[in-house]
């Protein structure tokens, strides 16, 4: 299921994980998840659409194959919660869609792909307030490539890209681009 | 989109559909215990009504509210209109209040138009004299599409992990994990609209966005109340209503709206509700799957008889509840992104 793709130059930039290393990297963060949680009882995992929502069902995919356990999984949209919806035209909404028996009194681990600014993750914290109230909030991201603007940190770590901030990291699931990859190159349009 | 929502014939296809969408993200709202978003905290939309109405007037409300947008509303009884203020300098006097959006509705076709030049915030029609109506076109769409549109989840159910199976995801079509009916379109689908269409933006209105969504519009009315134009619209017309509903997916009954008619357009309501108005028998004619709508309100006994407005095939109540959430859609794909650079269109 994972044919190892040649790392990819070209429009995106370099690849800098490949779909072996993604593959490795959420089977980590999979049984770091159920060691942190102790067995993963009461754990839900949601995805911030995209690409954090086939995350968060990937890992619930490998918690199952590791532990025997279905962890209920969803997705949570951000984009009312957004602090720069301003400086943008309005976007369309992503989807949320919560497990049954809802987020109170659970464990739950946000999924993203890339942590950055951390504002989609403030965003997310504020969406999640609305819902419910877990017991506790962690977050898991595949890659995080620093420079935070709030004081946010993730739980659960794929890579740690150290990026300058003319850079661009992109994400590529086989679910949503087709093909596994994390590629970085130059922001468009700057010099 | 546009900048301002006045007739349902601003809209393409694809702003439509991006309505349509939003409101169905937006429809989960209802089931959560705190009904809010943050979206449009420090918006202030204002709610203008020359006529008399709650259901639309209270809908807007709640849709602002529901954003966090401050609502500030304005009835023409007991204000400065009655001391004869024109509309244009009420609407001035709302502009240096700093509105961003004005909903309008006005005896006047055309009205929300005039607005639309004088003041710099959105201008959302909410009905202007026997013009158009569009939001309530857009409530009427959403709700056709969740009733009728294959894919349709129905009442909602537990999403996954509730299922206790193995996690399946969602991304069979690749798709971001959207619901099936999400960039659906009405296509195919035959709606009938019966009754009072020359004195009806409601009708008006769908007739543009329904044929824009691809459904086939047929209007069944005595001739006396089709307007002279009715040739260029995108629509069949027919005089025969009971011919129409064996073929008729949706049936939407229109208000007789006593108060717009000042000649006798019918011998007597009795002669009109006997050939026009949807009754249990002529609704045994309609098939399985089809359903019911009324803009409301209603008048029980003339256009629709009680027993039909309560059976299940009517939608009369869900039609309400999606106001509230197309509405919310339409506040926040005008007033949610960045402000309009202040340009003349």
């Amino acid at each position: 299921m994972c044919a190892a793709s040649s790392p990819v130059a070209g429009r995106d930039g370099l690849a800098v994980l490949d779909a072996e290393e993604i593959r490795r990297a959420l089977s980590r963060i999979a049984h770091e998840i159920l060691e942190r949680t102790h067995g993963g009882d009461q754990v839900i995992l949601l995805g911030i659409p995209t690409r954090g929502v086939p995350l968060a069902y990937r890992l619930a995919d490998r918690i199952a194959e590791f532990e025997k356990l279905v962890v209920p999984c969803g997705s949570l949209d951000v984009t009312m919660h957004r602090d720069d919806l301003r400086l943008h035209p309005a976007r369309a909404l992503g989807r949320t869609e919560l497990p049954a028996d809802g987020v109170d009194g659970k464990t739950v681990v946000l999924v993203d792909d890339v942590l950055y600014s951390g504002r989609t993750v403030r965003a997310a914290l504020d969406a999640l307030n609305d819902l419910g109230r877990p017991r506790a909030v962690q977050l898991a991201v595949l890659v995080d490539r620093g420079h935070r603007e709030l004081p946010i940190r993730a739980d659960y770590v794929g890579k740690n890209l150290p990026t300058s901030q003319r850079e661009v990291v992109h994400v590529l699931l086989a679910e949503v681009d087709g093909q596994d990859a994390v590629m970085i190159g130059e922001k468009e349009g700057q010099l | 989109m546009k900048r301002h929502l006045i007739s349902a014939a601003d809209l393409s296809r694809a702003d439509a559909l991006l309505i349509l969408d939003t409101a169905e993200e937006l429809a989960q709202l209802a089931d959560r215990p705190i009904k809010k978003l943050p979206t449009l905290r420090g918006r202030t939309v204002v709610n203008l009504f020359y006529e008399d109405s709650t259901r639309t007037r209270i809908s807007f409300e709640a849709a602002a509210k529901r954003l966090s947008a401050d609502v500030i509303n304005f009835s023409a009884k007991g204000s400065s209109v009655a001391k004869g203020e024109s509309l244009k300098d009420t609407a001035l006097t709302l502009e240096a209040m700093g509105a961003d959006a004005v909903v309008i509705r006005h005896p006047a076709s055309g009205a929300a138009h005039r607005l639309a030049g004088w003041v710099r915030g959105s201008v959302l029609n909410a009905g202007d004299g026997t013009h158009e109506h569009p939001t309530q076109a857009l409530l009427d769409a959403f709700t056709i599409r969740r009733r009728l549109m294959p894919g349709h989840r129905g009442p909602r159910r537990g999403p996954r992990g509730g299922t206790g199976g193995r996690v399946a995801p969602p991304f069979a079509g690749g798709s971001g994990g959207s619901p099936p009916r999400v960039n659906t379109a009405l296509d195919g689908i035959r709606v009938t609209i019966v009754g009072d269409v020359l004195h009806s933006r409601v009708a008006r209105s769908n007739v543009l966005l329904l044929s824009t969504l691809g459904a086939e519009v047929t209007l069944a009315a005595p001739p006396t109340l089709l307007p002279l134009a009715v040739g260029s619209w995108p629509c069949a017309v027919s005089y025969d209503l009971d011919s129409e509903l064996p073929k008729s997916d949706v049936v939407m009954m229109l208000r007789v709206q006593q108060e717009r008619m000042s000649a006798a357009y019918f011998p007597s309501v009795r002669e009109y509700s006997r050939r026009y108005g949807l009754d249990t028998a002529r609704m045994a004619r309609l098939p399985d799957h089809a359903i019911v709508m009324h803009p409301g309100p209603m008048n029980r006994g003339v256009e629709i008889a009680a027993e039909v407005a309560d059976s299940s095939r009517s939608t009369i109540v869900e039609q309400v509840a999606n106001g509230v959430t197309t509405r919310m859609a339409v506040l926040y794909l005008l007033l949610g992104g960045t402000e309009f650079p202040a340009v003349t269109e």
